[in-house]
């Protein structure tokens, strides 16, 4: 018996020394590195034209990469989990292939179609359209690699849900649009929120393919996770550790604001 | 309203899930769709109710022929085993689904889901959610939100399957007493033939895809029509036709049923009866199961109390048996 307990004891301090080293330390480490010369410095960095700008680009890039992922990942689940076809497992893992794809290499790989050389470089000069080194390559990099999430959570809610509240309310009168808006939906609701919050943080986040993508010119075309690479490059440590700060502070944000949705409702429903 | 399901097939893949059903159901009767699983009672159901299309044949509600016509204008009220009740609406919102999909005013539905509530006598639990209930009270609200769109005809799937067998005793009785109050033409599916015994007018029995027989429960019971019904239905005994036994009789096929209430014990040898032997005595309370051998075949007589302690029977005691009532079938009538 003592034996057991001193084992659970041990368990529970190395599961805590690799918390600490992992998470928490690095954590303090960029609040302190952004904070330790006071709040002055800060509020500098994060008024400067080069970070607003990358603070733009990312939430301009989210705006367009979650909403667009979440209504093609919705219409994929549902295809997937609703309907048996041949190739239904080759496309499961169609949808996964952002997930097992370098990021680096999602960014080249537009580069290589829409750059100057790529495919469609001469078609896109002609129209006088840019897409790499501008924002709708950073988008489209960024829509490819977030591309999986809302799928990935949804799939399994929707299987699990089964399709008998769905039939109940056909049988009820109510048409497809209906069924899916008062029934599938507020069913598999919290799935949705975890993948479209998912797809957010790692569109906020995405470094490998945006970097690639953007050219990397601060002030133009570098993101908050991109300001903060070039920052600290530059020796700018402070700005660099104020970025960090503010894209960690918005990703507390987004699970804060899950954490507060989820209370709201689920009270009632269990 | 009543429903006619006329020469009706279904096929999943390979499998043929329904063979030429014809079936007409009464307006204001409760039908069960007796079977075991596989027969194909489930997806007849389901095909009434439209969530399955027939391959082939009509499906005729009220005169009108509703083959192919959308479930939505169909009228249906449908009830499914496991309750399909919306988890993130309330009892209230539940039962006023079908209401709020047909526009009804806010003054209609909330007197409809009131009238409901009482009806499924859930009064004060309104404003719960499903999971907050009990599986009795749950299948009791789908059955108020079926009913809520006043349909035509109510479809059961299985209605307490999920139940356990005290719930499920209690909430069939009161199913049959709802149908003799609100008289809509019902039909429910069931393996269970004491539940279809006790609930239904009539009794639909099924198997691979067919209908064996239908006929009103004392029917069924005292005049199966093939020896699946005879199987499926009660006890009963089964005996080789060549077996030297109750050789006055003229039988058919290959095999004897005798049910085991109608087979009679006596002391002494009449002339017209069989030497058996006392294996086993079993008390089931209201009345004593013995099981007797008879050269190597063995066979269950029921009797009640009184006739057993005036027998007064004992292990290993020879006696002599004698059928009241002999079943057999010929050959082509299980096709029939």
């Amino acid at each position: 018996m003592q034996k057991i307990k001193s084992v659970e004891t041990w368990l529970i301090i190395v599961a805590l020394a690799y918390l600490a080293l992992i998470l928490i330390i690095p954590a303090i480490s960029v609040f302190y590195e952004a904070f330790h010369k006071g709040v002055q410095p800060f509020f500098e960095a994060i008024q400067t034209r080069e970070f607003t700008v990358a603070v733009e680009l990312t939430v301009i890039i989210a705006l367009i990469a979650v909403p667009l992922n979440t209504v093609f990942g919705l219409c994929a689940a549902w295809v997937i989990a609703r309907n048996n076809f041949k190739g239904k497992t080759f496309l499961v893992s169609l949808i996964d292939l952002p997930f097992s794809i370098s990021p680096v290499v999602a960014g080249l790989m537009i580069v290589l179609l829409y750059g100057r050389n790529g495919w469609f470089g001469p078609f896109l000069e002609s129209i006088d359209a840019k897409i790499v080194f501008a924002l709708p390559g950073m988008t489209l990099a960024t829509i490819f690699v977030t591309f999986p999430f809302v799928a990935r959570e949804v799939i399994p809610v929707l299987e699990e849900v089964g399709t008998e509240q769905e039939e109940a309310a056909r049988t009820l009168g109510a048409s497809d649009w209906q069924i899916f808006w008062r029934v599938t939906l507020p069913s598999i609701r919290w799935g949705l929120l975890y993948g479209v919050l998912l797809t957010n943080a790692r569109a906020m986040g995405e470094f490998g393919a945006v970097a690639v993508v953007s050219g990397s010119i601060i002030g133009q075309t570098a993101t908050l996770p991109i300001f903060v690479e070039l920052a600290y490059k530059n020796y700018q440590t402070e700005a660099a550790f104020s970025a960090a700060v503010v894209l960690g502070l918005l990703g507390a944000l987004t699970l804060i604001f899950k954490e507060i949705l989820e209370r709201k409702t689920k009270i009632k429903e269990v | 309203m009543s429903i006619i399901v006329d020469n009706v097939s279904k096929s999943f893949g390979s499998f043929q899930a329904l063979k030429d059903i014809h079936l007409e159901v009464k307006p204001n009767t409760l039908v069960a769709l007796l079977g075991p699983s596989g027969s194909g009672k489930s997806t007849l159901l389901r095909t009434i109710a439209g969530l399955e299309n027939p391959d082939q044949g009509r499906i005729v509600i009220n005169g009108k022929d509703t083959t192919g016509v959308d479930i939505r204008k169909r009228n249906i009220g449908f009830v499914f085993q496991h309750y399909a009740l919306f988890k993130h609406l309330t009892i209230r919102e539940n039962i006023a689904f079908g209401l709020r999909i047909r526009k009804s005013s806010e003054a209609h539905i909330k007197e409809r889901v009131t009238e409901l509530l009482n009806l499924i006598q859930l009064e004060g639990l309104g404003n719960r959610y499903p999971s907050q209930l009990s599986g009795g009270q749950r299948q009791r609200v789908a059955l108020a939100r079926a009913l809520a769109v006043q349909p035509e005809v109510l479809l059961l799937d299985e209605p307490f399957g999920a139940l356990d067998a005290k719930v499920r005793k209690e909430l069939r009785a009161w199913l049959r007493r709802l149908h003799d109050d609100v008289h809509i033409t019902s039909v429910f599916v069931t393996h269970d033939q004491e539940e279809a015994m006790e609930v239904a007018d009539e009794i639909v029995v099924m198997s691979n895809g067919k209908i064996e027989q239908i006929g009103s429960p004392a029917e069924i019971y005292d005049n199966p029509a093939s020896p699946f019904v005879i199987k499926f239905i009660g006890e009963v005994n089964i005996l080789p036709s060549h077996a030297p036994l109750f050789t006055n009789n003229n039988h058919f096929g290959e095999e004897i049923f005798v049910r085991p209430h109608e087979l009679d014990i006596l002391l002494e040898d009449d002339g017209n009866s069989s030497r058996a032997v006392v294996k086993r005595i079993i008390h089931l309370g209201w009345e004593i199961q013995a099981e007797l051998a008879v050269d190597s075949w063995e066979l269950t007589a029921h009797l009640t109390r009184e006739k057993f302690d005036r027998l007064q029977l004992r292990h290993n005691q020879t006696v002599y048996i004698k059928p009241s009532r002999v079943k057999s079938f010929r050959e082509d009538s299980v096709a029939v």
